[in-house]
């Protein structure tokens, strides 16, 4: 399917020779000279230095020896030992670092022993002993013994940056990595140095350290509208550059020391990015998570999400036996094998397969995966679904769907390999944005857009320019949701939009909100054609990507075949060796949820599916539908309805593999081994149980179908969808148009039970613009919204720069639950009215 | 026997010498008009032929600074004037604002056309606000008087000056900190590469200038590189402020060549107080090395004064006489930078902090021998090893303290605490402002 390398460019590269410690190496010009000296395997101590920073020279550890040429070729000594964090290779230089010159490790040991007067001897306390660059390095290259005798510099301990980051700072040595990642790659000022000397502190804006008389903080320093200090999605990574442990997270604090975890690489289950991270546990149980380094992906960033929201798998509603209902109507533990035989015995009456009369009644099952699995599982679900239940109701997307949105997918992404990668979005001259909101939707996406700030021009079509896409410095394509395809349409030939999608490398990014808005999908495809940019498809969910290459959608088989075209059907079916595929048309998410609902199905398989998030009313659907199996790592509501409930285990107790939005393929190793199964086991058990081989009880199975498989043919594939921009429909006067997206950390239920994180999500507040908040007669400075169903949403209203006749909420934040209290999606009108 | 060669300093004992018409009477604004008539190039030529050297206290070639400014672009460039004097001793520029502001103003004019700069900046220390005042009343006289603005007395050529106040930062006296500070950032010195000429204010070229070297140029223009380069010895030409304060009869800025003996000039300062034995004293500010009676014939000039072990500096020329505890002295040196370190590196920040408890323990007399050694092994971590020169500058009187004045430490530890008696050092009432400062902390 995919090569998981960017292809490299062979461009020549312009290098420079130099002598370090009596080595010669060659490096391309422009190399610090630490980073030559690390080429030839040769350490030399740091503490601000971070290949990805730029360079400050402000803890003066890496200090060497250098002589270089002078402007007649005569190799002179620099006077003074110089930072080698700071100062490019040259052709001809000779470095001597402590290993060499006396005069460079006298010089690192004295700044190693003035870094350490003013710090505390609590490594036996500190989160960071024993994995601390200070304590490794003071032990390496410094003196064997203290002489300072004098009084230390002391801060108040611990100062809450916000609720997960803290900050001891008397441990500090004022690197300034978290401050220069802060302002360079998340673009949140939200830190920085304050007062100076030995007095010279990181912290949020503080009046009293400042000494300030009735100064606030502006722009991008000062509080959110709802009143809470602002905080970073990307805070974690200061916790994990920090060169000591001055700053901690709230969530690891005191918990463990590093010598007892056991690391893992993995991937993250939080979004589409495919982030690498690393989670470290101890006795079965994860302590943390830190980023990995993928350059191609993340480089060495995650987002806060990807690195704190990892308790949800462990809380105390963890299944891990089956549960079957009994006489009684209560849910009781099981053995596998009783579990099994119950479900299938259940499944097979609804699919019609038992070899009786009841056959001819039985109306189907439906099959709701969820978007968070696997590759294998999503692989798993969907042959299950169609060999064992002989149904094509089958649809990952339990979220804003289409089937324009089906046959853009079938068309544009599924089965196409390695698109659009990071590198090329940083790159990429020009971004459009449409429904999508890098920072709260994309995660890492952001951190490379942000990367080009500056060199890249960054549009987006959206109500109002969110904080994410002002620090991207985005130009606001204003669009009321619903009219993102006459938006899009606008972009015409000519404009000076389309001449800098015009530009070699450009690209156009599309959210997965964009199903929503009838026409949108189809007129993206005819601006990418117009103007020569490439597309980007980018969902939420990390399991969304692999869910279109497994054809686990209804009109969708493996590889991006059509489940309409008979070639591709009888293509697959060999693969299989069966002897043929469902032909009847699947039904899509909404309408398996509306068929069980009417009694129209007889079962649901159902993956992990949270009811609130949708717009679908799942709850009825489950109650009404004869016979529901729950695949679910933890007992949550569809639990309730389930006849059998079968544990799953959660990204960490299984391997597998996640295709992020690019198309890489990211595999991932079990981290913790338990006896938790996948779902695909789950399923290959079921299907046996059916009486049929799906071949899908390991990862190398399925991954070897996957291969045979390979992407879909020509004539196998979904045409592109040419959908219209529906006709805008005047409401009633006080109805609104509603806009609402996921903002990063909110109520999902993977953040469950991680009140540290959850304490920097941004407080839910409805937007609306000056015109829209006068016209409604904004009451108190709250609003309350009404749907559909026959709850409401109140939230404080902030006056917004954006489009008129609209309202913005939260998708999932505390208090405003949309899918759930008002049953539509983004683009309905809502009612909306002034006060509570 | 060297005479006072007032220059600068020349106006400042007429009627209300800060004002326009007082400056224009002696001839101010008449080498602005002059060179408005010659070829730039000539102009920098010309401060090229005459060896002014930056009278900030490195003494870099300034004509061969302004060479260093890359074409013109036809995009800004800028000229900066620090006027950030903070250096403890250095008091020059700040009286040359007060009693002469147009002086100063006349040259970044001069400056500013040399270069090719349409917008120049005064960066005063901020808390001089008497002279910030006289300096925004003298570009306000000046642009009304058609000195600055659009069309310059008809030249076509376009200036406008800004004069900003820093917040308070001995930093900020650092050229690439007062850039970052002028743009609105935290005053911390920028790495380098880039330099200021190639990427200074708002990343274009920039020439930063001492307040004094710009003060110069109007008179190079106005009397000529010869009579600029009569004054001075050979390599450092010209005429300079000589700031002597402390225990002298007439302390006060005295404007002479280059090259004058500190003996002449305590002459011209009615001699030592009470007639005392000099014992030491800084040729350039706290930041060099310290000087004894022995030095009293060195040339101060840029050469022989490094020639001798010290810095020309700002010639702030600090007196000390036999009454003083160097010790004494220096930890109040020391404190001040601890205090002004900005904290960007190691060794500044926490060296002048650990420098200073040693300093005031060896004070008090709870200081041990090893201290003495402690003390030079920590400024041996220091100098050379900060980010920028003020850090090193902080080392310098400590070590040349104790190369002088080893005993006077030993005593210390001996006797457990100062030999010396501190109200015979004091210039003032001691006993009464004890107390007085007391309540005033």
């Amino acid at each position: 399917m995919t090569s998981t390398a960017d292809t490299a460019t062979s461009e020549a590269v312009e290098t420079v020779t130099l002598t370090i410690d009596g080595t010669e190496v060659t490096v391309p010009k422009g190399t610090l000279i630490i980073r030559a000296a690390e080429q030839v395997g040769i350490d030399i101590p740091r503490f601000c230095d971070h290949p990805l920073l730029a360079p400050a020279g402000a803890c003066r550890q890496c200090l060497v020896d250098v002589a270089a040429p002078d402007r007649e070729g005569n190799v002179r000594a620099f006077p003074k030992p110089q930072a080698s964090c700071t100062m490019q290779a040259m052709d001809g230089m000779i470095v001597n670092t402590q290993h060499t010159s006396d005069d460079a490790k006298r010089a690192q040991e004295g700044v190693m022993e003035l870094l350490l007067i003013n710090h505390p001897l609590d490594c036996p306390v500190c989160d960071k002993g024993g994995e601390c660059p200070l304590q490794n390095q003071a032990l390496s290259h410094g003196r064997p013994e203290s002489r300072f005798i004098d009084v230390k510099r002391v801060f108040e301990k611990p100062l809450a940056l916000s609720s997960e980051i803290l900050l001891d700072r008397e441990r500090c040595v004022l690197c300034q990595r978290c401050t220069r990642f802060s302002k360079e790659i998340a673009g949140d000022a939200f830190i920085d140095l304050q007062n100076r000397g030995a007095m010279q502190q990181i912290g949020t804006f503080n009046e009293e350290v400042l000494n300030f008389d009735g100064y606030e903080p502006i722009g991008v320093a000062a509080e959110d509208e709802s009143g809470k200090a602002f905080s970073s999605y990307y805070s974690g990574n200061t916790v994990q550059i920090c060169p000591v442990g001055a700053l901690t997270s709230a969530a690891y604090r005191f918990r463990s020391r590093p010598f007892d975890l056991v690391s893992a690489p993995g991937i993250s289950e939080h979004d589409s990015s495919g982030a690498a991270i690393r989670t470290d546990h101890r006795r079965g149980k994860i302590l943390r998570r830190l980023s990995d380094n993928d350059p191609v992906v993340n480089e060495e960033w995650i987002t806060d999400k990807d690195r704190f929201a990892f308790a949800w798998q462990n809380l105390s509603d963890r299944l891990t036996r089956p549960l079957v209902r009994g006489e009684d109507g209560e849910l009781h533990e099981a053995s596998w094998p009783a579990a099994i035989a119950r479900a299938a015995e259940g499944l097979r009456a609804a699919a019609g397969r038992t070899g009786t009369a009841a056959d001819k009644k039985a109306k189907g099952v439906g099959v709701l995966p969820g978007g968070r699995i696997t590759l294998e599982d999503a692989y798993a679900y969907q042959k299950f679904a169609r060999v064992a239940l002989g149904t094509n109701d089958i649809d990952t997307r339990t979220r804003i769907s289409s089937d324009e949105e089906q046959a853009f997918l079938g068309a544009a992404v599924a089965g196409t390999g390695l698109g659009v990668t990071f590198s090329d979005l940083e790159k990429a001259p020009a971004v459009l944005l449409a429904g999508f909101e890098p920072e709260d939707e994309g995660g890492v996406v952001f951190l490379r857009l942000r990367k080009s700030w500056g060199t890249q021009q960054v549009l987006t079509v959206a109500p109002f320019l969110s904080r994410g896409a002002e620090k991207l410095s985005a130009t606001l394509i204003e669009t009321v949701p619903g009219a993102e395809a006459a938006a899009l349409a606008a972009i015409k030939a000519g404009t000076e939009t389309a001449d800098a999608l015009g530009q070699d490398g450009a690209v156009i990014v599309l959210g997965e909100r964009l199903a929503g808005s009838p026409g949108a999908l189809s007129e993206a495809l005819r601006l990418a054609k117009r103007t020569g940019a490439r597309l980007a498809w980018i969902p939420r969910r990390a399991g969304e990507r692999g869910a279109l290459e497994a054809g686990a959608l209804p009109g969708l088989l493996p590889g991006g075949r059509d489940a309409a075209s008979a070639s591709a059907r009888q293509a697959v079916a060999d693969a299989w060796g069966v002897d043929g595929l469902p032909e009847t048309d699947g039904r899509d998410a909404d309408a398996i949820i509306a068929a069980a609902a009417a009694r129209q199905l007889d079962a649901l398989v159902v993956g992990g599916v949270t009811p609130s998030d949708l717009t679908a009313d799942l709850r009825k659907a489950l109650d009404r539908v004869g016979f529901v199996v729950s695949l679910e790592v933890r007992r949550t509501e569809v639990a309730q309805y389930a006849d059998v409930v079968l544990p799953v285990a959660p990204p960490s107790e299984k391997p597998g593999t996640f295709v992020n939005w690019e198309g890489r393929l990211r595999g991932f190793a079990t981290a913790i081994r338990t006896d938790a199964i996948s779902d695909h086991r789950a399923l290959d058990f079921l299907a046996r149980e059916l009486g049929v081989d799906l071949k899908v009880g390991t990862v190398s199975d399925v991954n070897e179908q996957l291969a045979a498989l390979g992407a879909a043919g020509k004539g196998e594939r979904v045409k592109a969808p040419t959908a219209k921009a529906a006709k805008a429909s005047a409401g009633a006067s006080d109805e609104l148009v509603l806009a609402s997206w996921h903002l990063l950390v909110d109520e999902g239920a993977l953040q469950d039970g991680e009140p540290y994180l959850a304490g920097t999500g941004r407080t839910a507040v409805a937007r609306l613009s000056q015109a829209t908040a006068e016209r409604i007669g904004v009451k108190d400075g709250v609003v309350t919204v009404s749907g559909e169903r026959r709850s409401s949403i109140e939230l404080p209203v902030v006056i917004t720069p954006m489009a008129d006749g609209v309202v913005w909420l939260p998708a999932k934040s505390p208090g405003s639950w949309v899918a759930q209290e008002l049953g539509v999606e983004p683009g309905a009108r809502v009612s909306v009215k002034g006060g509570i | 026997m060297t005479d006072l060669t007032p220059v600068l300093s020349a106006t400042w004992d007429a009627e209300q010498s800060w004002k326009l018409g007082t400056y224009e009477e002696h001839g101010g604004y008449g080498a602005l008009k002059k060179a408005l008539g010659m070829p730039p190039a000539d102009i920098i030529q010309a401060v090229k032929d005459s060896g002014l050297r930056g009278r900030g206290g490195a003494g870099f070639p300034t004509g061969m600074k302004w060479g260093f400014l890359p074409p013109d672009d036809g995009k800004p460039r800028y000229l900066v004037v620090n006027a950030d004097e903070s250096e403890p001793g250095t008091c020059k520029d700040i009286p040359t604002m007060l009693s002469a502001p147009h002086v100063l103003v006349e040259g970044v004019a001069i400056t500013s056309f040399a270069i090719g700069c349409n917008h120049a900046f005064i960066y005063l220390r901020g808390e001089v606000v008497h002279v910030y005042r006289r300096l925004m009343q003298a570009v306000r006289e000046a642009y009304e008087a058609g000195h600055l603005g659009k069309d310059i007395h008809g030249s076509g050529y376009d200036l406008d000056v800004t004069v900003h106040a820093g917040a308070g930062a001995y930093i900020c006296g650092e050229e690439t900190a007062l850039l970052d500070s002028l743009e609105g950032r935290r005053g911390q010195p920028r790495l380098k590469p880039p330099f200021p000429a190639v990427e200074g204010l708002y990343a274009r070229p920039t020439v930063v200038n001492n307040v004094e070297s710009i003060a110069s140029v109007p008179s190079i223009v106005d009397k000529g590189v010869d009579w600029f380069t009569s004054m001075g010895t050979e390599r450092s030409k010209g005429m300079g402020l000589f700031s002597l304060s402390g225990h002298v009869n007439k302390p006060g800025q005295y404007e002479a060549p280059l090259g004058i003996s500190l003996r002449e000039l305590i002459d011209m300062a009615g001699g030592m107080r009470g007639g005392k034995e000099l014992k030491f004293w800084t040729p350039g500010g706290s930041s060099t090395p310290l000087f004894t009676a022995e030095h009293l014939d060195t040339p101060l000039d840029y050469e022989s004064v490094g020639a001798a072990g010290s810095m020309l500096g700002t010639r702030a020329l600090q007196i000390f006489d036999e009454t003083t505890c160097v010790v004494r002295a220096v930890t109040r040196w020391t404190e001040f930078y601890k205090h002004e370190s900005c904290g960007k590196c190691t060794p500044c920040r926490e060296g002048t902090f650990w420098l200073a408890q040693i300093l005031e323990r060896l004070e008090d007399g709870h200081g041990t021998d090893a201290d003495i050694q402690q003390l030079l092994d920590t400024c041996d971590s220091i100098l050379g090893r900060s980010f920028c020169a003020l850090g090193d500058g902080a080392t310098s009187c400590i070590t040349s303290s104790v190369k002088l004045f080893r005993e006077e430490y030993e005593a210390h530890v001996q006797q457990g605490g100062c030999p010396f008696d501190h109200s015979a050092a004091a210039l003032f009432d001691y006993a009464s402002a004890e107390t007085a400062e007391e309540a005033h902390a």
